[in-house]
């Protein structure tokens, strides 16, 4: 099938996002057609055609380490936060 | 020459992985959870999905065929503009549509020989007849806004794909109930032959309209509201489109002939019980003008094949 | 731009100008007859708006329609002009006040016709709309250009489907027999350039003047709501 993937601009400073796809022989007809049913209502100020088979997929990762360092749920600082606060404000009782 | 290679990066944000296991399925679509096409579906949630959604492109296509006659006697430059829109809408609605279906496996022409046959099914609005400009008011209102209630709550749906569609489709219905109301509204502010029709059409279609949503079947028996595929029972969207516009309608000074249909005190509408056993004939293929209109569409069909055939030929 | 109009006497039954345009008469009648060819293209091509051979085409293709009439009235608004009821001038004339071209009239309702149409339709009406952009008055030659800029759209429609088609029997055999009709719609001279264009041999047009048996029963529909209430009846 000659599946056609459509990305639209909506407005300027608004990235490409996937709108849908349609069913063309060739980068002419994908463009007329992709023109009015994502444009015909002025809704797009670009878009990007791109034949289905030529989009590589990648869906899949491994994670078999644990690897928290890189991610913003690693750091758990609430515990010792307290700590350093409690720590401090008693350092201030005691000097005064 | 460049090649645009455009990598889609699937982010799983919080180890979602679904097993390929029906009841974790369900619990997963049960609290929230969407899934894409390429996911792992239980065969009778992918069943569902495919006949629920065939069912709305053939609907969208086949709410074209009342329309399009009276595109052809708009009365205004600017009414032949506006529903000549409204009707182009409708078949990229069922390009949107049925493109969902197609990347779950069932092809176009499969989907389309299937509604001729009489196979595959459409909405009950859609078999009925047409009579004068007063139906294209009350369609375009009344007909599209049942038509949007059921539409904003697919866009929960738990098939994200037809999710996702949802939104635009329900953007470019919400200026066709613009465009009915106004319609309506110039009649009714017109001449008295001009009401006239409006009523006469409101007398017509609202039987239909009470059946639109359905049957009220409870929610722990729907199964497109177990599987998250709907997210409304039909009683639900019911008394939405009641709440939303009887008084809009009232308001207007036209009536309407239900002696049961009121607002209780708890805010539920009650109403004559709709014939369910006519919606039922109806939408198995009966309907005034199901047959008229499926051969319709078979004859351009059959006549433009080799237009397809030289076009889409790989 | 010459010989568009028919040979019979004006008739002084079109809305009065308050833009004082009534005073070129002979303009206001090329102008007529291309809204004419307009309006009843885009009226006979919404025809297709959920029935075309393909659902992506049926939503380009209406687009088209629609933009035909979107020039159709602009130009009838020009005419009569901006506090001028377009409408009145679009629907409200006896039929031999038409000046439309008998191609436009034409029932076509299958799609080698169609599309054949489309493409001979769209190559005569860029030859003169080319002309009509040099055009002394700046508020036709302002429209034309804008018109113009709309069209381009519809001629790289026209031409991917003239692409696409151009082997296929039944799309040369109607190009072929629709030929005759899309020789009348330019007036003489300009024709010449229509035949390099299409590259068909010269033949005899079929003129603007008499009005095809098509016609009629199309204004009818047309005007069948309009005509159910008294002029003037807001819809």
């Amino acid at each position: 099938m000659n599946e056609w993937e459509v990305f639209r601009r909506e407005r300027k400073g608004q990235p490409f996002e996937h709108a849908g796809s349609v069913v063309a022989p060739d980068a002419d007809f994908a463009e007329a057609w992709a023109r009015e049913q994502y444009g015909r209502r002025g809704e797009s100020v670009a878009l990007w055609l791109v034949p289905r088979d030529q989009i590589r997929d990648v869906e899949d990762w491994a994670d078999e380490f644990d690897l928290k360092y890189r991610r913003v749920d690693g750091y758990s600082i609430k515990a010792r936060l307290k700590l350093a606060r409690e720590n401090a404000s008693a350092v201030a009782e005691g000097g005064a | 020459m460049g090649k645009l290679t455009i990598v889609r990066k699937v982010v799983c944000v919080a180890a979602v992985e679904v097993p390929p296991d029906e009841q974790a399925f369900l619990e997963y679509v049960q609290s929230g959870g969407q899934v894409e096409t390429t996911d792992w579906m239980p065969d009778d949630y992918r069943a569902k999905l495919i006949k629920f959604i065939e069912m709305h492109g053939n609907s969208e296509l086949m709410g074209v065929l009342p329309e399009r006659e009276w595109i052809l006697k708009a009365p205004t430059l600017q009414r032949k503009l506006a529903l000549t829109a409204k009707v182009q809408d409708e078949v990229g609605h069922s390009q949107l549509i049925y493109r969902v279906a197609e990347d779950l496996g069932k092809p176009r022409e499969q989907m389309l020989a299937d509604l001729i046959s009489g196979k595959a099914k459409f909405h009950n609005v859609f078999h009925y007849p047409t009579y004068t400009w007063g139906d294209v008011g009350v369609i375009a209102w009344l007909v599209d806004a049942a038509a949007i209630i059921s539409q904003k709550a697919l866009l929960k749906c738990s098939y994200a794909p037809y999710a996702r569609i949802m939104k635009k489709i329900c953007w470019e219905e919400s200026f066709h109930i613009l465009h009915g109301r106004d319609v309506i509204l110039a009649m009714v502010t017109g001449t008295p032959e001009q009401f006239g029709l409006v009523q006469e059409a409101l007398d017509r279609w609202w039987g239909p309209l009470m059946q639109f949503h359905g049957n009220p079947i409870p929610a722990g028996e729907d199964p497109m509201y177990k599987w998250r595929i709907k997210s409304q029972g039909n009683e639900e969207a019911r008394q939405q489109f009641l709440d939303g516009y009887v008084p809009q309608i009232l308001e207007l000074g036209l009536e309407l002939h239900d002696p049961k249909l009121r607002k209780r005190d708890d805010g539920v509408w009650e109403y004559t019980e709709p014939d369910w056993d006519e919606l039922k004939h109806v939408v198995t293929g009966h309907g005034p003008k199901t047959q008229e209109r499926l051969a319709f569409r078979k004859h351009f069909l059959d006549q433009e094949q080799w237009v397809r055939d030289v076009v889409l030929a790989a | 731009m010459t010989g568009v109009g028919s040979t019979e006497p004006e008739k002084s039954e079109l809305p009065a100008s308050p833009a004082g345009r009534s005073a070129n008469k002979a303009q206001e009648q090329q102008l007529l007859a291309i809204a004419d060819d307009e309006l009843f293209l885009g009226w006979r091509e919404s025809e297709w708006t959920g029935i075309a051979p393909m659902l992506e085409e049926d939503v380009a293709f209406s687009s088209i329609a629609q933009n035909e009439i979107g020039h159709a009235r602009a130009i009838y608004q020009l005419i009569v002009g901006e506090d001028g009821d377009a409408d009145a001038l679009a629907f409200d004339r006896p039929l031999d006040e038409y000046r439309c071209a008998p191609f436009v009239e034409l029932h076509l309702l299958d799609w080698a016709h169609t599309i054949a149409r489309r493409w001979l339709y769209e190559t005569a009406d860029q030859i003169r709309l080319a002309a009509l952009k040099d055009d002394s008055d700046p508020a036709v030659a302002g429209l034309a250009a804008k018109i113009d800029r709309e069209e381009m759209y519809h001629r790289m429609h026209a031409e991917m489907w003239h692409d696409r088609l151009k082997d296929e029997p039944r799309f040369t055999a109607a190009v072929e027999e629709l030929w005759p009709y899309a020789l009348g719609v330019l007036p003489p001279k300009l024709r010449g350039e229509l035949v390099q264009r299409v590259g068909l041999a010269e033949a005899e047009a079929v003129e603007r003047g008499a009005h095809t048996d098509d016609l009629a029963p199309m204004w009818e529909e047309m005007t069948e709501v309009r005509r159910s209430a008294p002029a003037g009846t807001q819809w």
